[in-house]
């Protein structure tokens, strides 16, 4: 398990040196810092898609983005930022501090590790050279809805469908590392109950994508057969059926949407007992919970369909499921709450992201409940009621337990402490802009405004302009944590190994910045110690 | 004392004066009630999952709060030590489940009665297509399309944006008080969704399927709602309007569209028998293509890239006439590109065709008389 950079002959020449220790290397940080950087940079693009959306919406009219346009832009944010900021993102810290956290000398498959990793800017680029292209980009949603997307989608499509089964790819690969390393390579001692709770998220999420990655896999192939080949899975005029299209894609979509929570709640359970000085309240419920939301996970997905028509039945069976999430998604956020019970808490940068996470998660929690109740979806269904639901549980919930992570963990990666003040002022901008963006969404919703449309009518308008502000002040709060980022990479008060006082687990027991090789000699872990 | 009762009234008079124009802003922040016992029936469901979600949310926000205060390292330096607590556990999982249970029987109830599409009155076939409605009532065989109306230069700002900016049509859905209404939504190329908020009816109209929806109206007046699912780059234009009008009202209305349909046949035989000249047709040719053709093929005939061809020196447009015809007729098969022989007279597809002939250097002379148009049917 020598990472190839050694390898690389010092008489070359420097830069050549450079790719070649990057382009090959097998060692579990270094791809890590990959993917957190490619994650970065995908999701400054997939933002300033998300800004063109946002100028559009600012006033009634067309101004600034054709209808067509539009939509490509629309379909671009939504892919890259799930497939590309918020998955590999999550990928990246998964490499970096699994192998840290159970006394691993690195991932059990490294090779794979860097197949997987390089992989993904191939497939971006593919997605992303499709704007370029004679028809435009896609433009059916990042739910491809067939028939729009196989019989009227463009021809750009067919890069889309090879992107698609790239990321997929992938993510299988990085799955199956991850399973296997925690399976194979816990230090001697670390039994699965005392396992920290982000690599026992992170253990779930890798089987849902194992699960459900084939299946999307398996939707963009039929589309392919749809467009070329001559089948008609989904076109009705030759027998097909377009909602099946949707029961496959959700198959795959509703645990999609866990794989880009469940790592964010492990996040929040590493660091809240830290800055509480408190062990986390009941790690047995933590992980059945999240077992629990996994298994759930798979039978909700009829929730997204239910105005195509499904029997009442089905809309009975799919509202009660889905309000049984409910349940254990509840039980983490009371044990959250209990957690800092009567702890002695400080409030960190990463402690005030992992706080507003647990909040702002749970307001998109209450209206996915709302969103369950099948007679009020009729109304809620496809309007931006839903695109204020998401957003709520995929920025403050995804997004900011990433920030939270990069706070928490990135002392350890470079051996820098960020500057406390602007992480606050980061914090602090981001939760206001990220609310004045988004909640205002749920009332232009509620008074009937549909998703997707590039123009609307002038009883939305005040809103929508909020939105917008708010949108251009979460965009450049983002430009201030890449400064921030930047600026702790390159100086900052020394990091101690134990950078936080109240920190527990392994991944503080090595020095600060980690070095290239970690728990070469396994650690052992005493008796009666957990988690 | 006085100074206190003047601080209270004063005080009182504020919360009023602030407080009016707030509630106005709530009524504006809540889903709308809607016109019809199911809106408003849906409307309470929409409540219940509110309020519950507005309390748990409070106790929970709350206890994050206080512990956040109460709990800071300065107030509490020695944390405590408990890390789980059986009873505590179960509490709190069994306590959400009697919530949810409490929630999903009067959202079953209604649920229930939503999809109880049984004893109509009446049956409106809705067929959606890209970028229209189109709407026939089975009972008497009367059937139209359903354009949006607001001109384009509104669109593109300009000229100023009326009251109805994108929910104005030129052809209402027209529709009796207090009858039971049974929709049915199919659709032509995409997957298109019928709602009006008012009647809380949101409806999938799916290429090769036939969904159901119903509504009974108490009110008459004028309601609009708008296409729910993405269906292209005019998914924003394609309002729906209904005019609900009393029983009586409407059944004069059926009267009146049947002896309508009968004008218009005897309209379409005058304009066949007629032979038409081009400066007779280019006008007319004009309204038409301004209406359906330019919003992709653009109004000075440049398209928009290859998904949209330009009409100007193309091929089709330049050629024969018989593919002229038969384009436009019939459309292109898997484009955007739709058949308009069902959705236009033969005069306007007569006209089109000339007015495309011989505009934007386009200058074949060419005129196409209805009877042509009638003869390629």
């Amino acid at each position: 398990m020598v990472a190839h950079a050694e390898a690389v002959p010092k008489s070359r020449h420097p830069l050549l040196a450079f790719a070649a220790r990057w382009l090959f290397t097998t060692n579990h940080k270094e791809i890590g810092t990959l993917y957190l950087w490619l994650s970065f940079l995908l999701f400054f693009i997939a933002g300033a898609m998300a800004m063109v959306i946002r100028l559009e919406l600012f006033e009634p009219g067309i101004q600034f983005a054709q209808p067509e346009f539009y939509n490509q832009v629309l379909t671009l944010h939504g892919l890259i930022m799930v497939f590309g900021a918020v998955m590999p993102a999550f990928v990246g810290l998964a490499n970096w501090m699994i192998p840290l956290m159970i006394g691993a000398p690195d991932m059990a498959l490294p090779r794979m590790n860097n197949f997987s990793f390089w992989i993904l800017p191939f497939a971006f680029t593919l997605l992303l050279s499709s704007l370029f292209m004679e028809g435009g980009a896609p433009n059916f949603g990042w739910t491809f809805y067939a028939p729009l997307s196989t019989t009227y989608g463009p021809p750009s499509t067919d890069f889309f469908i090879l992107g698609v089964h790239l990321m997929g790819i992938s993510s299988i690969m990085g799955a199956i590392n991850i399973i296997v390393t925690i399976v194979n390579l816990r230090a001697p001692g670390m039994t699965w109950m005392k396992m920290p709770l982000f690599v026992w998220t992170w253990l779930i999420t890798a089987f849902l994508l194992i699960m459900v990655m084939p299946v999307l896999a398996g939707v963009v192939t039929m589309m392919l057969t749809d467009r070329h080949f001559g089948t008609s899975f989904f076109n009705a005029a030759g027998g097909g059926d377009p909602v099946l299209f949707q029961h496959i894609f959700w198959f795959f979509g509703h645990p999609e949407v866990y794989i880009m929570i469940l790592p964010g709640f492990g996040i929040a359970s590493q660091i809240i007992p830290t800055f509480s000085r408190k062990k986390l309240f009941g790690y047995h419920s933590m992980v059945y919970a999240t077992a629990a939301i996994a298994f759930l996970s798979f039978i909700v997905w009829g929730h997204h369909m239910f105005t195509t028509g499904m029997p009442f039945v089905a809309e009975m069976f799919f509202m009660i499921a889905t309000m049984l999430i409910a349940v254990p998604t509840g039980v983490k956020v009371f044990n959250w709450v209990a957690t800092m019970w009567r702890g002695s808490i400080t409030f960190e940068t990463p402690m005030l992201f992992a706080i507003g996470f647990v909040m702002m998660f749970t307001i998109g929690g209450f209206s996915g409940l709302m969103l369950a109740l099948v007679p009020a979806d009729f109304q809620y269904h496809d309007t931006f009621f839903v695109v204020a639901h998401f957003h709520y549980v995929l920025y403050p919930g995804a997004i900011f337990g990433t920030m939270a992570a990069v706070y928490y963990w990135l002392p350890k990666w470079c051996g820098h402490m960020y500057d406390e003040r602007l992480g606050k002022i980061h914090f602090w901008t981001a939760t206001i802009a990220v609310n004045t963006t988004f909640f205002p969404m749920h009332f232009s919703g509620l008074a009937g405004m549909p998703r997707r449309i590039p123009d609307y009518a002038l009883q939305f308008a005040d809103f929508n302009m909020v939105s917008s502000i708010g949108a251009g002040v979460l965009g450049l709060t983002q430009v201030l944590f890449l400064f921030i980022v930047i600026k702790t990479i390159r100086a900052g008060a020394r990091a101690k190994a134990r950078v936080w006082e109240g920190a527990e687990g392994l991944e503080w027991e090595v020095p600060s910045p980690a070095p290239l090789h970690t728990w070469n000699t396994p650690p052992v872990i005493a008796e009666g110690e957990v988690h | 004392m006085t100074s206190y009762a003047g601080g209270l009234k004063s005080g009182l008079t504020f919360l009023i004066l602030w407080g009016l124009p707030h509630l106005a802003l709530a009524a504006k922040l809540d889903m709308r009630p809607g016109v019809t016992d199911m809106s408003v029936r849906i409307q309470q469901i929409h409540h219940m999952g509110l309020w519950v979600c507005v309390v748990v949310g409070v106790i929970v926000f709350g206890a994050m709060f206080y512990t956040m205060f109460a709990h800071r390292s300065s107030r509490n330096p020695t944390p405590a030590t408990f890390s789980h607590s059986t009873p505590v556990e179960f509490v709190w999982t069994l306590i959400p489940v009697l919530i949810l249970v409490g929630m999903a029987v009067p959202a079953t109830i209604t649920l229930r009665d939503i999809e109880d599409n049984t004893d109509s009155d009446m049956t409106v076939l809705i067929t959606a297509s890209q970028w229209k409605w189109h709407y026939k009532y089975l009972d008497s065989g009367i059937s139209y399309y359903s354009n949006i109306a607001t001109p384009e230069e509104q669109i593109y700002n300009l000229e100023p944006k009326d009251e109805h900016y994108l929910l104005d049509v030129d052809n209402y859905l027209v529709l009796p008080t207090n009858r039971k209404i049974r929709f049915l939504t199919t659709a032509d190329d995409v997957i298109h969704s019928w709602w009006v908020p008012d009647f809380a009816v949101k409806q999938d109209a799916i290429p090769g399927f036939i969904n159901e929806a119903w509504t009974e109206i108490p009110e008459p007046g004028i309601y609009r709602g708008q296409c729910t699912e993405l269906c292209g780059k005019g998914h924003a234009y394609m309002p729906i309007v209904v005019e609900v009008r009393p029983e009586a009202e409407f059944d004069k209305w059926i009267e009146d569209q049947l002896l309508a349909a009968n004008l218009a046949g005897e309209a379409a035989v005058a304009a066949r028998a007629k032979t038409w000249t081009l400066e007779e047709l280019v006008p007319q040719g004009e309204a038409v293509f301004v209406k359906h053709c330019a919003t992709c093929h653009q109004r000075d005939g440049m398209g928009q890239g290859s998904k949209y061809p330009a009409l100007a020196g193309s091929a089709i447009t330049t050629g024969s006439i018989p593919d002229h015809l038969d384009r436009v007729m019939n459309g292109k098969a898997n484009t955007e590109m739709q058949a308009w022989a069902p959705q236009l007279s033969d005069l306007d597809i007569a006209a089109v065709i000339t007015y495309e002939r011989n505009t934007w250097g386009n200058d074949t002379g060419d005129v196409i008389q209805p009877v042509t148009v009638y003869e390629e049917r």
